[in-house]
């Protein structure tokens, strides 16, 4: 009798700390938070744009194209409701990507542009805006890296052994796509002199 | 582990980096493993010796394999709240700022530290960067009240990353601010220990009383404070856990309490060495056998039942003393500059 009462305890211990329940639950729940951050750091930098945009106008006249493909481009990402279901629909979760891609470098155009600038590049406000931008791309990567990692982590959980099988028969979680590198990360902004 | 997917990122595109530290890894454990050829299979004696001497060297093999992976720049020691390791900064400056540091910390629990490195070697500023305020955890937990000023002599580049509690206040335009008005004009003339000073009183009057010393807080040195409620729960189930097992095997818990103690230690405490696995892991192994016999009423094991904690969690307390970081965290904020 007593050694039933043991193994009952025994039996109860594995099924809740050792199938993984737990740490597959809050390993979801950390995708989602590092998700959060992910688009409150996307957001930011759509908050910028417009300034930025102002800025340069002023002095930077005659590169309308540059400034029309950054303004287009922050539509474009306002159009994607970015919102957690994202997470759960890999198509969306790639328009996403490839939107805020599409900005980076519609920006990154913008930031070699400027170069011929120097009045612009010496503005106060130009300069303030130029850290405030860098920042915030930098809390992206950040974000980005912390969310690729959490994402791992995920997936890892729900693939290992006992976890697996937890997995399959109760909670039925699905593999995170991680962000994958930007698509136009790989070409170098083409910079062309003489022009 | 993360190393590729570190470098994922838009402002390096360039792929992974896996490659070297599988090299390394491969022509370390080749070098161990010729031990392993070696021990012939005479004599018994020879024989012990040889499993001994395999032993050893498959602990050794584990210790080469588990250890971290060689970057091309490795995260200093967290010494002080000055870590001058490129020499920048002159030892009266040290002081001053080590004195201003400790008592800015005092009052308001907000941790500024700096570090000078001779040079990035190639690395990317942002990313050592947030590698260090990973590694370092400097500010408090929950406030994530931390500074840290790196600076790349060799590179002429710095950074201030901030901490997500201080945000708000000194914010990526303010540090910005504070790196191109406070410390790059002082820098351009050589003036190092004017330029880092300068820094940090402006860094120190921009965050102050955003915070306030806790009367509980020194600073959380290692510990986690969100653990021990859990340690409690694990130690509770392990204790059930080991009690169920024994009425079967006192074996069978020896084992589990040989495993678990270790495994215990080195989630809520510290990683453990080889040497402070292997003695925890007798210590558990003790109160494996112990503790069933303890319940069981047999009272053979009742001498054991006072070591538990003294002798179970001396190996595992975390270096005390040393300076550290108190559980802060950062998401990338801050500012970068030249000179």
């Amino acid at each position: 009798m007593k050694k039933l009462v043991y193994l009952l305890f025994a039996v109860m211990l594995l099924s809740v700390s050792g199938c993984g329940y737990n740490t597959m639950q809050a390993n979801e729940e950390a995708v989602k938070a590092a998700w959060g951050d992910v688009e409150a750091t996307y957001q930011r930098r759509n908050d910028l744009i417009p300034n930025l945009v102002e800025v340069v106008k002023g002095y930077a006249k005659h590169e309308k194209e540059t400034l029309q493909a950054v303004t287009e481009a922050r539509a474009k990402v306002g159009t994607i409701q970015a919102s957690k279901d994202i997470l759960d629909d890999p198509k969306a979760l790639s328009q996403f990507q490839a939107a805020q891609g599409a900005m980076s470098s519609a920006l990154s155009r913008l930031m070699v542009v400027v170069e011929k600038y120097p009045d612009l590049k010496a503005n106060q406000n130009f300069m303030d805006l130029q850290h405030q931008l860098e920042g915030t791309e930098n809390r992206i990567n950040v974000a980005r890296t912390r969310f690729n990692k959490a994402v791992e982590t995920f997936n890892v959980s729900i693939r290992i052994f006992p976890n697996s099988l937890t997995n399959s028969m109760m909670l039925h979680l699905k593999p995170r796509e991680a962000f994958k590198a930007e698509t136009g990360a790989e070409k170098a902004p083409k910079v062309e002199f003489g022009k | 582990m993360n190393c590729w997917l570190a470098k994922g990122t838009e402002n390096a595109p360039t792929p992974t980096p896996l490659p070297r530290g599988d090299l390394e890894k491969h022509t370390l454990s080749q070098r161990v493993e010729h031990p392993f050829k070696s021990p012939p299979r005479r004599g018994v004696g020879v024989g012990i010796l040889g499993s001994i001497k395999y032993l050893f060297s498959l602990a050794f093999l584990l210790c080469v394999l588990f250890a971290p992976d060689a970057h091309a720049l490795d995260v200093p020691k967290l010494t002080g709240y000055v870590n001058d390791y490129a020499g920048m900064i002159s030892p009266q400056a040290k002081t001053a700022l080590e004195e201003e540091l400790r008592a800015f910390e005092q009052s308001d629990s907000t941790q500024i530290v700096i570090l000078t490195i001779p040079s990035l070697q190639g690395e990317v500023l942002e990313e050592f960067s947030v590698k260090i305020t990973e590694a370092w955890k400097i500010g408090q937990k929950g406030k994530d009240n931390g500074i840290i000023l790196l600076i790349s002599k060799e590179d002429r580049k710095m950074r201030i990353e901030v901490g997500r509690g201080l945000e708000g206040k000194l914010t990526d335009l303010a540090s910005g601010r504070i790196i191109d008005q406070e410390i790059k004009p002082r820098f351009k003339a050589g003036d190092f220990d004017g330029g880092v000073m300068a820094g940090i009183l402006t860094l120190i009057k921009a965050t102050r009383g955003e915070f306030n010393a806790d009367s509980n807080t020194g600073r959380q040195r290692g510990k986690r404070r969100g653990g021990s409620s859990q340690i409690i729960n694990f130690l509770i189930f392990g204790g059930i856990a080991l009690l169920a097992l024994g009425s079967f095997s006192r074996y069978l818990s020896g084992a589990a309490g040989a495993v678990g103690l270790p495994a215990l230690i080195a989630t809520f405490f510290s990683p453990l060495g080889l040497v402070a696995a292997i003695i925890t892991g007798i210590v558990g192994l003790i109160i494996g056998f112990a503790l069933p016999s303890l319940f069981s009423g047999s009272g053979r094991g009742s001498g054991f039942g006072g070591s538990y904690y003294g002798g179970g969690f001396g190996g595992g307390g975390s270096s005390g003393g040393d300076f550290g970081g108190g559980g802060g965290s950062f998401g990338g904020g801050g500012a970068s500059g030249d000179w």
